[in-house]
């Protein structure tokens, strides 16, 4: 596990914010040379706290305008079940994530659709047809924000 | 609008977010002058919002994940406000996601450990303003996690 100090969590959260700065320029931001803060990315980088980018797109404008967060439960249980479900369903390319989970669900799993038409032929077609599916339960994403996290 | 080259350009980037951009450019067939051009005007319409570094939080000592799924008193009106305006003031609190269906609100809580988590779960958590109802789950394990749209 890697300690952090105080300008390792402004790095981090000013990456978090926007991976794209180079180190020259974040290093002035926080009155550190080009190359110490170059150092201290890659050890981020290298101890695995920063495991890579991700885009940040706009979904609506993308044409997809709704994401729904599927609670399901597995009807059968048992480790091949686990194992053909998981397959499956991490083959479906409007499902984003699944996380395996305890408590009232299996399986938490982001779809994202065009509409809610287009979100209903995949529930249909798609994740209601998964092997071992039991009950699923469905919400609407209104809103969503990433939060800084513990970086004080 | 977007056209094909802009979505050829997305789906490149959500497939290698880590590649430079002299490499993307190559990969693309598109000088990297160019190929910035584009990610510029991208960037100006809204549809890039930008790219962010992922932070793996186990890796930082923090090994339990939660979710909580919060209903909220909505007898009150201003229940949604006050309570995600409160729910911001915890550090722990990674992600915040608001839905209709049965569950008004979702968060995600990390922890280092069981007694963190009851610690930030009793003195933080369950003070929240107008909670009708939490239910808790634990995550074990993040199967997928791409979350690349199939432009």
């Amino acid at each position: 596990m890697m300690e952090l100090d105080e300008i390792d969590r402004k790095i981090l959260r000013a990456l978090a914010e926007d991976a794209t700065q180079n180190a020259g320029a974040l290093g002035r931001c926080l009155g550190l040379s080009q190359p110490a803060t170059w150092r201290r990315i890659k050890r981020l980088q290298d101890s695995g706290v920063i495991t890579g980018r991700k885009l940040d797109l706009d979904y609506e404008k993308l044409g997809f305008g709704v994401t729904v967060f599927l609670g399901v439960k597995l009807a059968t249980k048992g480790r091949v079940s686990l194992e053909d479900f998981e397959r499956a369903v991490t083959a479906i390319p409007e499902v984003q994530t699944v996380e395996h989970v305890l408590g009232l669900f299996d399986y938490r799993l982001r779809v994202t659709a065009r509409d809610i038409a287009d979100f209903e032929r995949v529930l249909r077609r798609r994740i209601m047809t998964l092997p071992g599916i039991g009950d699923v339960e469905a919400n609407v994403l209104l809103s969503e924000e990433r939060r800084p996290g513990p970086l004080g | 609008m977007l056209d094909d080259l802009d979505r050829r350009i997305l789906r490149h980037m959500q497939n290698d977010p880590n590649g430079s951009l002299p490499d993307l450019a190559d990969r693309i067939g598109m000088t990297a002058s160019r190929l910035s051009r584009r990610l510029d005007k991208l960037r100006e319409s809204g549809v890039l919002r930008g790219q962010r570094a992922v932070i793996d939080w186990r890796a930082l000592g923090f090994e339990v994940e939660v979710s909580l799924r919060i209903t909220l008193d909505k007898t009150q009106t201003r229940a949604f406000d006050e309570f995600l305006a409160a729910a911001r003031d915890i550090p722990e609190v990674i992600e915040i996601q608001t839905f209709l269906g049965r569950v008004d609100v979702r968060l995600s809580v990390i922890a280092r450990d069981m007694a963190h988590y009851q610690d930030i779960y009793r003195s933080r958590i369950l003070t929240l303003p107008h909670i009708a109802d939490i239910e808790t789950l634990m995550h074990v394990a993040r199967i997928k996690s791409e979350e690349s749209l199939p432009i």
